[in-house]
């Protein structure tokens, strides 16, 4: 159309600008700024690979990663076993799918935040939901929270957050599965568990690629739980709240920065390790 | 041909006994976890019309007879009324820009041909890559020097530029489906390329707004670590920001807590019930296919 150019250079021009201003840019002064040692805003001192040495040596980012990695196992095989299960039985029933895939998406709308209040309350050691019922079962009391038990106590409520988010990408995926599919496997005598795991999870494999990369990068960014439930004591850092410490509440902007990219390393370097792990998977179906 | 119905005949037969079992065990595990998402909530309601005393001594009984205290303390004591407005003021103004500015630079991605187009594209992916935690702090910065941190502008923009991808991608999805001979009609009609975009992309591409709207709201919402750092002085701390700081501060305050937790999250389910429609109708055209 005659006058494109433009039109094509007004409509793309707020997005332009504020994605350089407030990603693009950002991203590439902590890249910059990791290069740094720092005292406040204003003052600093070029040290090569100092900041990425100290990376290397520090004990508790090398716990949080520990931690973060130990979360995402829980999320991979529990977050994301669980929704797949449960879209594959929604698939299956005739009754009542509109009420399950409403319930089930409750916790997704729920902040992290207030999640994790209400898990407060529940691991509460004198009254909280659990020893409550402990209590009444004539049973001892559990202390929750302790060193060894906090960061599971932590995925349970982190898993638990996003199962409905993912059971409708996946409740979406299945019903995108052609009936002749079903059809055919029903004459073969494809029922029940093996039509689960011979035709609907082959069948949906690279949206359940998208949710896994989707939970690794999730549960990166785990903050709120840990930052709400524990403190982030106990034997519960993880990277989002060690890079808060470091970076905000120590305002230690250079090595905070340093941190940052070992983060967007890693995910990155995860999300491609698990599209290649389950590449290999795709063939042998 | 006789013998071949029968034996489907049979194979239907022979299921649907089989299926009675195994549907019935997955009714109850539906069920089952259906219950670990209202029992929670359900619980914490009902405490929340309790002093903390009967929370402590008897948190499963029902609050038979309610009482306000706690929403009393928590508007008055500690100004969740104004909280809920800054929440309400920056995600709407989030959403708003989102979607202004994210339509728009879909509408030229979906229907417009130019060479710059797979560039950007990639450009829009990339970003997607950057957490916030990669960017957090020169955006501190940023908002320092133009003495826009602990307003509502910052956290808006950073929260605008932190979705515009995930709308523009949806968005884009959405209106490259929309049939060309719309186009034309309007031509024709002597619309422009922006009159064009208000009276009927914008109007036709309305279930990918919604949804667009919903999560975009919700996320920005319900994030804390931003709130945390770039808006949390009380004239305009969300309502996220003050969840955290009262758990820290009236952590042994049971009822309190119980009532903020209900005061923040049954809102938004209300708003979830009603639109609960859209998220699905959105997530199936747009998410998936990004």
């Amino acid at each position: 159309m005659k006058g494109d150019r433009k039109y094509i250079l007004i409509f793309l021009f707020p997005m332009a600008a504020l994605m350089s201003i407030f990603l693009y840019y950002p991203f590439f002064k902590s890249l910059y700024l990791s290069f740094y040692r720092t005292k406040g805003f204003f003052d600093k001192k070029f040290i090569g690979w100092d900041n990425y040495e100290r990376l290397v040596s520090d004990k508790l980012l090398g716990a949080a990663t520990l931690h973060t990695l130990e979360l995402m196992l829980y999320v991979l095989i529990f977050q994301v076993g669980i929704s797949l299960i449960l879209a594959t039985m929604v698939d299956n029933i005739s009754k009542f799918q509109r009420f399950f895939r409403s319930v089930f998406f409750f916790p997704v709308v729920i902040s992290g935040t207030a999640i994790s209040l209400l898990f407060v309350l529940f691991y509460n050691y004198n009254f909280g939901l659990l020893n409550g019922i402990l209590t009444g079962l004539g049973l001892e009391k559990v202390l929750w929270l302790s060193e060894s038990t906090a960061l599971k106590a932590i995925a349970v409520p982190t898993v638990w957050h996003y199962v409905g988010f993912y059971f409708v990408l996946f409740l979406t995926a299945m019903s995108k599965i052609p009936a002749d599919y079903y059809d055919a496997g029903k004459i073969e005598g494809i029922n029940g568990f093996k039509k689960m795991t011979k035709l609907t999870i082959p069948l949906i494999l690279s949206d359940i690629k998208v949710v896994i990369t989707l939970a690794i990068t999730g549960t990166l960014k785990v903050f709120e739980f840990v930052w709400v439930i524990s403190r982030a004591q106990n034997n519960t850092d993880v990277l989002g709240t060690y890079i808060y410490k470091k970076a905000l509440v120590d305002q230690n902007f250079g090595y905070g920065s340093t941190i940052a990219i070992y983060m967007v390393v890693l995910g990155v370097i995860l999300a491609l390790l698990a599209n290649r792990l389950l590449k290999s998977d795709e063939i042998t179906y | 041909m006789q013998p071949a119905i029968s034996k489907e005949h049979k194979i239907r037969q022979m299921k649907s006994s089989r299926f009675s079992l195994g549907t019935t065990l997955m009714y109850i595990a539906l069920t089952a976890w259906s219950l670990t998402t209202i029992y929670p909530l359900f619980w914490v309601v009902n405490n929340s019309f309790k002093v903390s005393n009967d929370v402590i001594n008897s948190s499963f009984s029902l609050s038979l007879k309610p009482v306000l205290v706690n929403y009393t303390t928590a508007f008055d004591r500690i100004n969740l009324g104004k909280s809920y407005i800054n929440s309400l003021i920056m995600s709407g103004g989030t959403v708003l820009l989102v979607l202004l500015f994210g339509g728009l630079a879909a509408y030229v991605l979906a229907r417009f041909t130019f060479k710059a187009k797979r560039p950007i594209f990639s450009l829009l992916y990339a970003t997607l890559l950057i957490p916030a935690f990669a960017t957090v702090v020169p955006v501190y910065e940023i908002l320092i020097k133009t003495s826009l941190v602990n307003t509502y502008w910052g956290l808006i923009l950073p929260h605008t530029a932190g979705n515009l991808t995930f709308a523009t991608l949806v968005i884009a999805g959405y209106m490259s489906t929309i049939a060309k001979e719309l186009e034309e009609a309007a031509f024709i009609d002597g619309c422009n390329r922006w009159q064009m975009f208000v009276k009927i992309f914008f109007p036709v591409s309305r279930p990918a707004f919604a949804s667009v709207s919903i999560f975009v709201f919700l996320w920005s919402y319900n994030d804390l670590f931003s709130a945390l750092i770039f808006v949390n002085k009380e004239s305009v701390r969300p309502i996220v920001a003050l969840l955290s700081q009262i758990s820290s501060q009236y952590g042994t305050d049971f009822g309190l807590m119980a009532t903020a937790v209900t005061l923040t999250v049954i809102p938004i389910l209300i708003v979830y019930l009603f639109i609960s429609k859209f998220i699905e109708k959105g997530l199936t055209e747009g998410a998936i296919k990004g």
